[in-house]
């Protein structure tokens, strides 16, 4: 074993002078994915806030017809604008994203006191108008509700009997179940740096050593080529772990910048909590550097090695991508798949509900278990001299 | 001392080695000669236990590189055709990266890595990192991570590739050096002028095959020429591929 720390102790040293290195594991991860949390939060909100606080600007046609409710529109704070030649193709070409049109029997009906027709034409596949829309539809019912009661009162019938149901929000949801941005973006953020951060150093040792023409001089001493690669997934996976460790530490920081009810929770990232995640998400260091290290031997070069790696880092992503899609229950057995578990386990944590033991235990094992399998094919790897002369 | 035996190696169809035969003394150079891709670097690299050989016998002092690989490994110092050295290590880390893999001890390592810094004039650039270094001053480094552990057998692949006239000469005084102190020393390359100035032994390897062994005297009689350039063309056949 005195090979494998040998071996170890200078690919520290090696990559700590290699800026190239620390940028890619300790600096990029670290410092862009809580920057562009925050960004992105920033971003949703204001942009959300913004169309909230926007007057509605409503075309309508044939405000002859019904001038009180056009008034009440306007009361309501509707910027009224003069009836277009042709509502639809407007709304089609995305100038207005909504236009009121009263049918010429509006008046007619109003007076035998039938529904009155009006429509509303949009485009609700455009994300951005949805909120002009529901503005109107709200005004527009609220319009009805009122002319209802009114009409109930003239007939001396209480109003009341026409609100047979009455709803109330009863709200169960602590502060920190709400934190669903932070529930799937933190683990989906930590699997990627947990790849990230490995990927570097796992393409340098293996790919960029054959590349540099120093593997050859380096196996013709006397340790076995298992310690060797050991040493080198060891390092690999210490630069990972370092990697994951700063961002949680960033995101700890950044923390107090978030927009004031971003999540609608107070997400505080205790010591204790920030602990416990890098404890459930070690086992994916190791599995990362063992898998990466195991794709990085097959190339010749840096450059090879990178063009397999596009496709690795897809990998931490797709857990994540399938919680976003479907959120499912956690259950027992899900704690014995990779990734998987962790995203889970850490979901959890953030919401600060109380896992059973076993679960973190499972979780930790089963990750282990596949890391170390990978490690031990990757550590024999350079037993076949193909892989080391590259030809 | 090295004794190979009807070596032979072949990738797919290629017989890059077809049945090598040659001894290496003690106290000795000895040189392979041939043109490039004659199959000298695959016979080194079966001697240093990095490819496994076909068929064939090879026996370094006594142990066979397919069976006691670890123990060869320890008794051999080898500079490759690849010399790829740390850029970001500097030269005596370099050094002492490969004498701790060869499981020295520190005192002891850091008093020979002193030694070699003086005998291959290494102390202009020992602690400065090898990023940017001369091919002369690579292949001291090299070197001197090859030798670090004292083996008592030297393998250079191509030593002298791309050095200009000055690190030449002291290339081949460090490997005179060796000589008298009673070393094992096989080189590879393909410059005659090498062979001629450093050889005892020469082995000329043409086709993966040994063209002619023997003393430089040997070979300028079984040729019948004056002069060994001339000697060399005449037994492989052809000038392709040499260098005088």
């Amino acid at each position: 074993m005195k090979g494998l720390a040998t071996v170890f102790r200078k690919e520290v040293r090696e990559n700590i002078r290699d800026r190239r290195a620390l940028f890619n594991s300790l600096l990029l991860g670290p410092l862009l994915f809580p920057l562009l949390f925050v960004g992105m939060m920033w971003f949703l909100q204001s942009a959300e806030k913004e169309r909230q606080e926007q007057t509605l600007e409503l075309p309508v046609v044939g405000a002859e017809y019904a001038p009180s409710l056009v008034r009440f529109l306007e009361q309501q704070g509707a910027d009224i604008q003069p009836a277009p030649d042709d509502p639809e193709r407007l709304v089609r070409d995305q100038e207005v994203q909504v236009v009121l049109r009263i049918l010429p029997e509006y008046p007619e009906q109003w007076r035998q006191g039938l529904p009155a027709p009006v429509e509303v034409i949009s485009d609700p596949s455009r994300q951005e108008s949805n909120a002009a829309i529901r503005k109107l539809k709200g005004l527009l019912s609220g319009y009805g509700r009122q002319m209802a009661a009114l009409r109930l009162q003239l007939r001396g019938v209480s109003p009341q009997l026409a609100a047979p149901v009455m709803i109330r929000d009863v709200d169960l949801s602590t502060p920190k179940s709400r934190a669903i941005l932070a529930v799937i973006f933190l683990p989906y953020v930590l699997m990627i740096t947990a790849f990230t951060g490995a990927t570097h150093l796992a393409m340098d040792t293996t790919a960029g050593e054959k590349e540099r023409k120093s593997l050859e001089p380096l196996l013709i001493n006397p340790v076995p080529r298992w310690q060797i690669m050991s040493g080198k997934m060891l390092t690999t996976m210490v630069f990972a772990m370092a990697s994951l460790a700063l961002t949680l530490v960033s995101f700890r920081i950044v923390l107090p910048w978030m927009p004031v009810g971003a999540f609608g929770m107070d997400l505080t990232l205790g010591l204790a909590t920030l602990l416990r995640i890098l404890l459930v998400i070690s086992p994916v260091a190791i599995l990362a550097a063992a898998l990466l290290t195991l794709l990085a031997s097959f190339a010749k070069s840096y450059r090879e090695a990178q063009s397999y790696m596009g496709l690795v880092i897809l990998i931490p992503m797709i857990p994540s991508l399938i919680f976003m899609a479907n959120p499912i229950k956690a259950e027992a057995w899900m704690m014995a798949v990779p990734l998987f578990s962790q995203n889970i386990l850490i979901g959890e944590i953030i919401r600060g509900e109380s896992v059973p033991l076993d679960w973190y235990a499972m979780s930790f094992a089963s990750t282990l278990v596949i890391g170390l399998a990978l490690a031990v094919v990757a550590a024999n790897l350079y037993n076949r001299p193909k892989l080391i002369f590259g030809s | 001392m090295i004794v190979v035996r009807d070596l032979r190696k072949s990738f797919g169809d290629v017989r890059a080695v077809n049945g090598v035969s040659f001894e290496a003394r003690d106290g000795e150079i000895t040189g392979l000669l041939g043109p490039n891709g004659a199959g000298k670097t695959t016979t080194l690299r079966m001697l240093y236990s990095l490819l496994p050989p076909d068929a064939g016998e090879i026996r370094i002092d006594g142990l066979d590189p397919a069976r006691d690989a670890m123990e060869i490994k320890r008794t051999l110092g080898v500079v490759p055709d690849s010399r790829g050295l740390y850029s970001r290590l500097t030269a005596r880390e370099n050094i002492r990266y490969y004498g701790e893999l060869q499981g020295m001890r520190r005192a002891a390592l850091e008093q020979r890595i002193e030694e070699l810094t003086g005998t291959l004039d290494m102390g202009d650039f020992i602690d400065r990192r090898t990023e940017g270094f001369s091919q002369g001053q690579r292949v001291k480094v090299a070197i001197a991570r090859a030798v670090v552990h004292r083996p008592q057998t030297v393998l250079l692949d191509e030593p002298s590739n791309g050095l200009d006239v000055m690190s030449t000469r002291a290339l081949r005084d460090y490997v005179r050096g060796l000589r008298r102190a009673g070393h094992c020393v096989v080189l590879s390359t393909h410059i005659m002028q090498e062979v001629a100035a450093l050889c005892d032994r020469i082995v000329i390897i043409a086709k993966g095959e040994v063209a002619a062994y023997g003393t430089a005297a040997e070979l300028l009689e079984r040729a019948g020429c004056a002069s060994l350039e001339d000697a060399f063309v005449t037994l492989i056949g052809s000038e392709e591929g040499l260098l005088a």
